[in-house]
């Protein structure tokens, strides 16, 4: 099956500024997607190139086969959900789902009106009287009542209370589980995303960091701890993506292609977090250094 | 109908604990023979999990001859854990209770009985393996 995203050299720049830096990229169908990263990082701005809101700098990028945004069909086939879940405050859910009926081609009133019950909305409503998680819900509504192949979605539940975001998140499941659309979803904790998510993108300064099915990735890396000793002395195809030392101990989060028998190392499972935190760890180390100098200027 | 619950903190594997959650649920008797394991839907809508991790863990319960699906209706268990064991578990428990108290007689705190336990638990199995 051919990927739900791909993403060749993709690149957007603002002035002098790269929001996103040579972005290649590959999708499998029917995968929940986590798109973790730093604020700032270029998250939005890869979500906002794929639904055909943003026109890339350089590069290329097709999404469910098509360009973003370039006709009616390929609008029908993509559902999007911008960051802060925003909804009309003045119009009633009522409204806002016939708005969406009249004009999405492929709207489903029946799915529409089952999650507003579920949910236990009053469709009379307005929508600026609703509290966060509803307004999220009723956004996440618009989406999915749409009948995407692609669901997208900006940071849905980063303003919301615990509750909301697992109620979010179940809503969120259960309609994938009944009509098997693809999701991409971005967030900056990956709390969120773990429970969820069978495909994951690290993103962190603008540049894809590492992007992976789950469990391939989880496989592919582990925590090892030790006698202090230079990593560059590690086995080839071990690479460290991040390393902490003291006077007697090293402590590295590495990548490794092949199972790592070292017996001087204590070699432990990594978790998602983990993962994660190593390498925006990795991409930050730069930064700082260079901040450090600065100061002491 | 058994109902699922997943610990973010436990780093067992999201599918890997349902499976746990069904065995333990066959042993104990609380799942038999002819029962219904929820739907993947209702699952997903419990626990917020993505449905895949859901068709893992039944795919393995059904690798296990465990569990059957049928098409259009559900997954159904189809083979019991806990046979005649079940029945033996009264007496091993009432066993169980007076080694407990032996222990805690001779001087044993909580956590030296179950130190105890585990590593006499672990022996066997290494050396048979």
């Amino acid at each position: 099956m051919s990927p739900v995203l791909q993403a060749e050299g993709l690149s957007k720049r603002y002035g002098r500024r790269l929001a996103l830096s040579d972005c290649t990229l590959a999708i499998p169908p029917g995968r929940v997607v986590g798109l973790v990263g730093p604020n700032g990082a270029g998250k939005t701005t890869l979500l906002h190139i794929a639904v055909g809101l943003l026109r890339p700098t350089a590069g290329r990028i097709e999404v469910l086969g098509g360009q973003p945004a370039s006709g009616a069909a390929q609008l029908a086939k993509v559902g999007f959900v911008a960051q802060d879940t925003p909804t009309y405050a003045g119009l009633s859910i009522a409204d806002h789902l016939r708005f969406g009926a009249h004009t999405n081609p492929g709207w489903d009133q029946q799915v529409a009106d089952d999650r507003i019950t579920t949910l236990g909305l009053d469709p009379s409503q307005k929508a600026g009287k609703l509290s966060g998680g509803q307004r999220a819900q009723l956004a996440l509504t618009l989406a999915i009542a749409k009948r995407p192949d692609l669901l997208i979605l900006d940071e849905p539940v980063a303003r919301l209370d615990p509750l909301a975001r697992r109620e979010f998140l179940q809503g969120l499941m259960a309609y994938i589980a009944d009509h098997g659309a693809g999701v991409i979803l971005s967030s900056h904790l990956v709390s969120d995303l773990e429970r969820v998510c069978d495909y994951l993108i690290v993103l962190v300064a603008s540049r894809v960091r590492v992007a992976g099915e789950v469990d391939d990735l989880l496989a592919g890396h582990c925590r090892l701890t030790g006698a202090r000793r230079d990593p560059a002395d590690l086995p080839k195809g071990v690479e460290v993506i991040e390393g902490s030392h003291t006077d007697r101990q090293s402590t590295l989060i590495v990548r490794s292609t092949t199972p790592i028998d070292d017996p001087s190392f204590t070699v432990e499972q990594i978790t998602l977090e983990d993962l994660v935190l190593a390498y925006m760890a990795q991409a930050a180390t730069g930064a700082v250094r260079t901040a450090a100098l600065e100061t002491q200027r | 109908m058994i109902e699922f619950h997943l610990d973010g903190r436990s780093g067992v594997a999201p599918y890997m604990q349902l499976i746990q959650q069904v065995r333990q649920a066959m042993r104990l008797g609380l799942l038999t023979e002819g029962d219904q394991l929820p739907t993947v839907k209702d699952v997903v809508a419990k626990v917020a999990i993505n449905p895949n991790t859901v068709l893992k863990a039944y795919r393995e319960l059904e690798y296990a001859g465990l569990v059957a699906a049928r098409p259009g209706v559900g997954t159904f268990v189809i083979r019991t854990l806990t046979d005649e064991s079940l029945a033996a578990h009264g007496p091993l428990r009432e066993e169980l209770r007076g080694w407990l108290a032996r222990a805690r007689a001779a001087g044993l705190d909580s956590e030296s009985i179950e130190a105890l336990f585990v590593t006499t638990f672990r022996t066997p199995i290494e050396e048979t393996a």
